[in-house]
């Protein structure tokens, strides 16, 4: 009995496609800013502190929970009781730099401090549009 | 060899993550329609708030001490639970979710020396990830992994995690545990085993088994075998394939009128069967019960349920709607204070293959279908909300019957509107 294969995939009528066999999955925006989905938490910017980092008020932060924060990170910080976003500097002294010449530097030294993550990307909206599916009310 | 991960003090701890300023202050979950304390954090504990307290006893120590206070948030805490799953599938190859805080774990694949570094490791995972802070048992069976687990959250000097992988270690732990502490002897079966002299896990592990099996059963007798380290529970990783599927609530205050009874019972409706249509379902039973008020009384309505069948089995909100409301005016009286109300949807089939019926065409039933697709999809999209006007036309008309929760956190993890913000 003779034997015939069956091809599952699609054909088309006219010309084979030239990408046949050349195809990627597409690109995906949580696949590419996410680490692990588990530990990621975003978190609403308020205040202008960050600025100069590209981390502006109404932003969404992208915060990862499992990455080792090291000297030089941009993290999320539990200071006195709210959470924070600043560069963290960990030599001479642990401190928070804000990225904004008229904030002042906090000292860590003596205080109440939980690392919340590491701030890995911000998303920020370029028009109003964009600004209202991202922050809605 | 399993592990069961419990989360500590799972609501509180989680209301805490996105709360910095509430480290180390006591904090308490009220349960639905923020009647009485279904949690609390350990600070909570140590003042003398006790699970199961209504509300009204604890003001007083709530207010003396700064307590803070919230209403079950299922939204954020089902969240967090997925998260910890989610952990946990990196470090091991199975996971059985058992509760929303409570993970069975498979470690058949781990040697003996690597459970202790492990369980360190799932704490400190879970903790880092996830923000939660959980205990973690290691045993040969699920019985003995849920008595170490215990003992993890009591002893202090334990780390947070407890491995009974020696029969020295299994019978050291074993003695620590009244009888009425192991999983799944309840008050009553207690009370008939303390009457038999068996007052401790050592002693029930040593019972005779066949004595065991004849005065009790095979369950009763396997619970013996579990303790002495002979597995006879496995992994339960496959879901249960749906028997009902329920939606009932209490109400914010009791409801006297038929007509605020009659909305409620079409939205419980019109929930139950969305949920029941995600799964791809339809009900061939509806039943409908009421509780009357005030809670903890004894119910005062009979009949208080009622159901009928449905032929050919639905989908469609509003057949299953009208169903409820028939169902509602043959049990209602007046005179009563209603405080809780439910529906159920039983004798589930998946939905298009269903019987046809002689009268219904199948091109009806495919056009109700397409019409509860589309209400489904506008629902979840976010931009607005469609449903049956026998719901309730306004807001505030709603708010009559609706659970009371003055205490409710954000979604803090689910909804876009609700982050957590950042300074």
């Amino acid at each position: 009995m003779p034997e015939l294969p069956l091809f599952a995939e699609r054909i088309a009528a006219g010309f084979p496609s030239p990408a046949q066999g050349y195809m990627d999955e597409p690109l995906d925006l949580n696949r590419l800013c996410l680490g692990e989905e588990a530990a990621t938490f975003l978190l609403r910017v308020e205040g202008e502190s960050m600025t100069g980092a590209g981390i502006f008020p109404g932003d969404i932060l992208v915060v990862d929970r499992a990455r080792e924060a090291g000297h030089g990170d941009i993290v999320v910080v539990a200071v006195d009781g709210a959470f924070t976003v600043k560069e963290l500097q960990l030599s001479p002294e642990p401190v928070l730099l804000p990225h904004n010449p008229r904030h002042q530097p906090l000292y860590l030294e003596g205080r109440e401090w939980e690392l919340f993550g590491v701030a890995t990307f911000s998303v920020h909206a370029l028009d109003r549009r964009s600004r209202a599916r991202v922050c809605p009310g | 060899m399993f592990a069961l991960v419990d989360c500590n003090s799972f609501y509180a701890s989680c209301e805490r993550v996105f709360r910095p300023d509430l480290k180390g202050r006591p904090v308490v979950v009220l349960s639905n329609n923020d009647g009485c304390i279904v949690a609390g954090s350990p600070e909570a504990r140590g003042l003398g708030v006790r699970t199961g307290m209504p509300l009204h006893e604890a003001r007083d120590l709530i207010r003396k001490h700064g307590v803070a206070v919230f209403s079950s948030n299922y939204t954020l805490y089902g969240d967090m639970s997925r998260r910890v799953v989610a952990t946990l599938e990196t470090l091991v190859p199975q996971v059985e979710m058992y509760s929303i805080d409570e993970c069975f774990l498979d470690l058949s694949l781990f040697p003996d020396h690597e459970l202790q570094p492990l369980g360190q490791q799932i704490r400190e995972r879970v903790a880092r990830w996830v923000g939660l802070p959980v205990c973690v048992g290691i045993a040969p069976t699920k019985t003995l992994a849920k008595l170490a687990n215990s003992l993890a959250k009591k002893d202090a000097g334990a780390g947070g995690a407890v491995v009974l992988n020696s029969d020295a270690r299994r019978r050291g732990a074993l003695w620590q545990v009244p009888v009425s502490a192991v999983w799944g002897v309840g008050r009553r079966l207690a009370g008939r085993l303390e009457a038999m002299d068996i007052n401790t896990a050592e002693q029930l592990a040593a019972a005779d088994r066949r004595l065991i099996r004849k005065r009790f059963s095979v369950v009763q007798e396997r619970l013996v075998r579990e303790l002495n380290g002979e597995p006879c529970l496995t992994m339960e990783t496959q879901p249960v394939p749906r028997q009902q599927v329920i939606h009932s609530r209490s109400f914010g205050d009791p409801l006297v009128s038929l007509p605020a009874l009659r909305q409620a019972v079409s939205d419980f409706t019109a929930k139950a069967a969305e949920k029941m249509r995600q799964e791809g379902l339809c009900a061939g039973r509806i039943s409908l019960y009421l509780r009357t008020a005030p809670m903890g009384k004894p119910q005062q309505l009979f009949p208080h349920t009622a159901s009928a069948s449905l032929s050919p089995a639905s989908l469609d909100t509003r057949v299953l709607s009208r169903q409820a409301g028939e169902l509602l005016s043959s049990l209602w009286k007046p005179g009563y204070r209603y405080g809780k109300a439910g529906v159920m949807l039983t004798e589930l089939s998946p939905a298009g293959q269903g019987q046809a019926s002689l009268f219904a065409s199948q091109e009806t039933t495919r056009k109700e279908e397409a019409l509860m697709k589309t209400l489904d999809a506008i629902n979840a999209s976010g931009k607005g909300k469609v449903w049956l006007a026998g719901r309730g036309m306004k807001r505030e008309e709603q708010s009559v019957w609706a659970m009371r929760r003055a205490h409710l956190s954000p979604a803090y993890t689910t909804r876009v509107e609700d982050l957590p913000r950042v300074y």
